[in-house]
């Protein structure tokens, strides 16, 4: 055997293993520090998600001991065996058997059945039937949520719960099968064509939770965001009646004008605006639209400018949105920008 | 004819040139293939099942009556008994009777052939007419067992044709006939199957 | 000994040129060609993962558009999975195994032919679709309803459907060649506890696509049923369920990873005891293992629906099989370790990027032992989690022990060693940016970003670790590209290998390098797990007739012998050249595209090819076994 390349072997092991453990503190430190803004599993909010990081931290504790065996264990006989004579190596390994069999069956199948039945715990503790305060029925559509209230009350897109309170959500699909997941809250249920599925939530305080589909479902997948928001049940019991009440009528002529483009356009075919005679079911309610803070679903903050790029030509920031371009005058549009824009609560 | 044995090289050891059987590596192939296949049917069988017990205990669906017996009691008659003369063929030849070869092979074929003309010609054009395949998940389901099945029956009759002419024309002997226990294996795998298919289309809606 | 080469080279050698180029049935050029074509697509599938990478690397990018990442995305999983990882050990299989087991041929040496042609031309039409811009986007796993007329209205998913109904003909055609090679054509001796344990990872890859294949091709029938003839297996409205294509399609793609995961480890089981200069330790246990894992995997398939809201009862039934399947993995990765420690450590480029593979294993399985915890799962199934997951897995198995199996076996197969100085600098790039490339991806699933997405908002934090990542995978590529490099030099000025450059133990070393066209002079007879190790007789596999080597030169013959102790059963005429398969692949590519642009002359035509192609094949020549 050429001896090539052998040569300051032993100071690249030890860099190598250096680098290693370097690589991993970098690692851990960044999976508990930069997570500050980002939606994240593991800084759970509620209590269906706090089951999900008690069980990732329990099998990461013992994944990282496993990996660090395996580690140890192979490095020891890449670094104590160079020296090895190979007259010196015996056939028969008399311990070999029980090794594997010690560690390949007993301790990796008792470290899998321990995992398994505190999962299992995990999931009763989850399917376990508790009273929800309010029922929501949430439909996923092509690239938009649509969410429904016992009382009658139509939105989309940002879903209010009372916090600290559960909450029981109905999931159907309009089209293709989506998924509902708002990391900071729960596991991810699939809203699939045909069947209801179930799903709870429930948020410990009130706060804003950004959530996303998670089911690939077509050109904009990417811009199916959500959001949860978590009243103190007093406020959301006042959000829900707002809510459910009828679209505020147009209070300045601009306003007036507005409504009149709206009610004689396409915008009819697929909108709703709830005491007026707009009834579409196809794209999203827009009775209270203005009190919602992004426009598309997530893909942009709902502001004037906004607002009329979207009526104008949805597919420039959102290709491939069902909702056509249309084609109205700037004043038009103007007038309806103001009207949309006064959709909001009468608190 | 005896059998040919050949020296390999190694002192003393001597083979024969052709075998049969799972001595016969041809067989093999057939063997696996058969085992693919089933698992095909295994499949489709199990998604008939799938989706008839998610539509809930009418079955068929309302509106469309349970398939009559009559006809397809008589065609598995049929099939069933087309298994008869191709083992009758199939152990013929291995005794070296090429009549019973010949004649094994092609009552066999007429036999799967009026199986396949009563199913093609008789059967589904009524059946096309109450409930094809886009009328419904029952029609789809009905439509898909039986002509995969008939599908089978099919190339079943083809291989069954090109072993006829082989075996007319005297390629197989006593000791060189693992085509025929091939075919054979493929028709008897086809008629096990149709037991499969009668109770899950026609027998079991009437549980 | 050497008055059998000519009488030999005679009746196995094929006429140069391009003739025997298109008909040829020798397993060596043959498997040459899929590891080739195989390589070709994983440059395809890796400038498609490139190019999203470029995508991904920041907030709000605008280098693709939708449409366009969402073909990438879904070619990229279907070239990866089923155009190179699948086919490349495969080609090694074809390659090496008639050589490990002491043979000269495949069982089917046609069939061998025609299921490399097959691959070709079902790749090709599915790469097609390029051309015209209509390329399958519904992702690799294509569910239903997305996949339907409804939401698919263009001949994408049908290019899709069609190519893997295609394709699905080669890998059931490889098994039953593979399997019968396997249980037939073994050397006189070689029981099966004498088996390498590369044959049985082969074997178990192959018994599971038997089994697994049928369920890809029926639900990709049945979508094309659907699609356009109005058939209703999926669609909820007309009685039939969505989460049967996800139960068909899972019951194929769960084993499908074991069926790439064996094979690779199949590869480190050979190189590894070669470089540690002793036997694996607990060869039974092994051997056990992998058939285990291979049947357990076809028990787990649920688990990709953990999110589908089933019922509690087969969900956790499912989770307990889930974590329970690695258990096998475990015992493989001790029995690893136990050799490791127990022999005298090599580190030569095959040994390094096995290695590394153990770590990458070990994380990848570790990530999949969570991944079967169901509230776990809920919470990152469809994430970046999930992503880091498999790409450690197979992005693991399908670059590690490949790469290590062309240094260690490319001297075997072209007779040169490759350089050994460029394969450490290739290994060391390739292990840290798979590292930097998939490992923040495990942080990217718990921080909120789902898979799929073509590009994703600012101030979200996910922005610096999609960078990294996207660095990384360019390291590993050029890491890749500085092999392939080393490969195609090696090839023409690398250093002459001989016969046994690495004093391994299993036969395919007793013969040249490259092995002459008839494999070896005398078929031998094993005595014993090790034979290149412990039958110093074998040298050229020209073991003497004495000693139990068989010349079988009188004809372009092998032996068969039996299932379990392969004792010699019947000699077996292997058939020359022919150029029936390729027609009948051309036959059926036309076919395949009568069908899919509903065009009835073409499908005819492609039809009545096919037929006649088949008879062209059977017809009797008087040369080989009867059909």
């Amino acid at each position: 055997m050429r001896p090539t390349g052998e040569v300051g072997f032993v100071e690249w092991e030890r860099a190598r293993r250096r680098l290693w453990r370097a690589c991993a503190l970098v690692v851990l430190a960044s999976s508990t520090g930069c997570a500050a803004s980002s939606p994240s599993v593991l800084h759970a909010k509620g209590p269906a998600e706090r089951q999900v990081t008690g069980l990732w931290w329990s099998m990461l504790a013992v994944s990282v001991v496993v990996i660090v065996f395996v580690v140890v264990m192979g490095g020891w006989g890449v670094v104590k065996t160079r020296r090895r004579r190979e007259e010196d190596i015996h056939r028969d390994v008399p311990w070999g058997d029980r090794f594997i069999l010690i560690s390949g069956i007993g301790i990796t199948g008792a470290i899998l059945v321990a995992f398994f039945l505190v999962s299992l715990r995990s999931m009763a503790t989850l399917a376990r039937a508790r009273p929800s305060s309010v029922e929501i029925t949430i439909t996923g559509h092509d690239w938009w949520w649509e969410a429904r209230y016992p009382n009658g009350a139509v939105t989309a897109n940002e879903i209010h719960i009372p916090a600290g309170e559960r909450v029981q959500i109905n999931l159907r699909s309009a089209d293709v099968i989506h998924s509902l997941w708002v990391p900071e809250l729960a596991p991810k249920i699939d809203l699939i064509p045909g069947r209801e599925n179930e799903m709870w939530i429930q948020a410990n305080q009130p706060g804003q939770y950004r959530g996303q589909c998670a089911e690939f479902c077509g050109l904009q997948h990417a811009h199916m965001i959500f959001f949860v928001i978590a009243d103190t049940p007093a406020d959301f019991n006042t959000w829900m009646q707002d809510m459910a009440a009828p679209a505020l009528a147009p209070a300045t002529p601009i306003a007036v004008q507005g409504q009149q483009v709206f009610l004689s356009n396409t915008c009819i075919g697929c909108h709703s605006i709830r005491g007026t005679s707009a009834n579409g079911q196809l794209g999203p309610d827009l009775t209270h639209m203005a009190t919602r803070a992004t426009i598309g679903a997530g893909t942009l903050p709902l502001t004037p400018q906004t607002l009329t790029q979207w009526i104008l030509a949805p597919e420039q920031i959102k290709p491939g949105v069902t909702m056509p371009p249309t084609s109205l005058t700037p004043d038009e549009v103007r007038a309806l920008v103001t009207y949309l824009l006064s959709l909001g609560f009468k608190s | 004819m005896d059998l040919e044995l050949t020296p390999t090289g190694k002192p003393g050891e001597l083979l024969p040139n052709v075998a049969s059987g799972p001595r016969s590596v041809s067989w093999w192939g057939m063997a696996l293939l058969i085992a693919t296949e089933a698992t095909l049917f295994a499949l489709l069988i199990a998604s008939y099942w799938y989706l008839r017990f998610r539509n809930g205990p009418v079955w068929p669906p309302k509106g469309i009556e349970a398939p009559s017996l009559t006809l397809p009691l008589i065609m598995s008659a049929i099939l069933w008994a087309s298994s008869a003369p191709v083992h009758f063929a199939d152990r013929g030849i291995r005794n070296g009777n090429q009549k019973r070869l010949r004649y094994g092979l092609l009552a066999g074929f007429l036999l799967g052939l009026t199986f396949l003309i009563l199913q093609v010609a008789v059967e589904y054009p009524p059946a096309l007419k109450i409930h094809p395949p886009s009328s419904g998940v029952y029609g789809t389901l009905f439509f898909s067992l039986t002509g995969l099945h008939g599908i089978h029956v099919l190339v079943g009759l083809l291989i069954s044709v090109w072993v006829q002419a082989r075996a007319w024309r005297g390629a197989f002997d006593r000791h060189r006939h693992v085509t025929v226990q091939n075919f054979a294996m493929y028709w008897h795998f086809v008629d096990t199957v149709w037991l499969f298919v009668l109770a899950t289309v026609y027998l079991a809606p009437r549980i | 000994m050497t008055t059998l080469a000519e009488p030999l080279e005679e009746l196995w050698s094929e006429e140069p040129g391009l003739g025997t180029w298109l008909s040829t049935v020798d397993h060596k050029r043959l498997a040459k060609k899929y590891l080739y074509t195989a390589l070709a697509f994983l440059i395809l599938g890796g400038i498609e993962a490139s190019v999203m990478r470029l995508q991904l690397a920041h907030a709000n990018l605008k280098l693709l558009d939708p449409e366009t990442f969402n073909q990438l995305f879904t070619m990229h999983g279907v070239t990866m999975i089923f155009l190179f990882s699948v086919p490349v050990f495969s080609g090694f299989g074809v390659y090496m195994i008639p050589l490990m087991i002491g043979t000269r041929e495949m069982a089917f040496p046609r069939l061998n032919s025609f299921t490399y042609w097959v691959f070709l031309a079902a790749g090709l039409f599915m790469y097609s679709a390029f051309l015209i811009g209509r390329v399958p986007d519904a992702g690799w796993f294509n569910y239903t309803p997305l996949a339907d007329k409804p939401f698919s209205g263009g001949v994408n998913i049908d290019f899709y459907a069609l190519g893997l109904i295609f394709l699905g003909i080669s890998t059931t055609g490889t098994a039953i060649n593979f399997l019968t090679t396997i249980f037939k054509m073994r050397a006189p001796g070689m029981t099966l506890n004498r088996m390498p344990i590369f044959v049985w990872g082969e074997l178990a890859m192959q018994v599971s696509l038997l089994f697994a294949q049928p369920a890809l091709t029926l639900a990709t029938v049945m979508l094309m049923l659907q699609r356009h003839w109005h058939y209703h297996f999926f669609d909820a409205a007309a009685g039939g369920d969505n989460l049967l294509w996800q139960h068909l399609f899972w019951i194929f793609g769960h084993p499908l990873v074991y069926i790439i995961v064996l094979p690779g480890l199949g590869i480190l089981a050979t190189i590894l005891p070669t470089f540690a200069r002793r036997p694996m330790v607990g060869y039974t246990w092994v051997v056990l293992a992998e058939m285990a894992t291979a049947f357990i995997g076809f028990g787990v398939w649920v688990h990709h629906m953990f999110a589908t809201d089933l019922p509690a009862m087969s969900i956790s039934f499912i989770s307990l099989t889930s974590f329970l399947v690695a258990i096998p993995s475990g015992i493989q990765v001790f029995a690893w370790l136990a050799t490791l420690v127990t022999g005298k450590i090599v580190l030569k480029t095959p040994m390094l990027f096995v290695l590394g593979f153990i770590l990458i294993f070990v994380i990848g399985g570790v990530s999949g032992v969570m991944a079967a915890s169901v509230p776990f799962d809920q919470a990152t199934t469809d994430t970046y989690f999930v992503v880091a997951h498999f790409h450690y897995i197979m992005a693991g198995v399908a670059i590690f022990p490949v790469l290590a199996a062309i240094y260690y076996w490319g001297p075997k197969i072209w007779g040169r060693l490759l350089h050994e100085g460029w394969g450490k600098v290739s290994f060391w790039l390739v292990f840290v940016g798979f590292n930097l490339a998939f490992f923040p991806m495990h942080l990217l699933g718990l921080l909120g970003m789902p898979r799929r997405i073509y590009t994703y908002q600012a101030g979200l934090g996910w922005d610096s670790y999609n960078l990294v990542e996207t660095i990384g995978t360019f390291i590993m590529g050029i890491g890749i590209l500085i092999s392939f490099i080393n490969w195609f030099w090696s090839i023409r000025h690398g250093e002459r290998a001989g016969n046994d450059p690495w004093s391994s133990e299993t036969l395919e070393w007793a013969t040249s390098s490259p092995p002459a066209d008839y494999d070896f002079e005398t078929i031998p007879e094993v005595r014993s797990l090790h034979p290149t190790w412990d039958q110093p007789e074998l040298k050229d596999g020209s073991q003497p007739p004495e000693l139990g080597g068989r010349p079988l030169a009188e004809g372009h013959r092998v032996l068969a012998t039996s299932l379990l102790d392969a004792t010699p059963e019947a000699i077996v005429d292997m058939p020359h050249d022919s150029i029936w398969p390729f027609i009948l692949t051309v036959s059926l590519t036309l076919f395949f595209y009568g069908a899919l642009t509903r065009i009835a002359v073409f499908a005819a035509v492609g039809g009545a090819a096919t037929a006649i192609s088949v008879l062209g094949w059977i017809w009797p020549r008087g040369q080989t076994q009867e059909m």
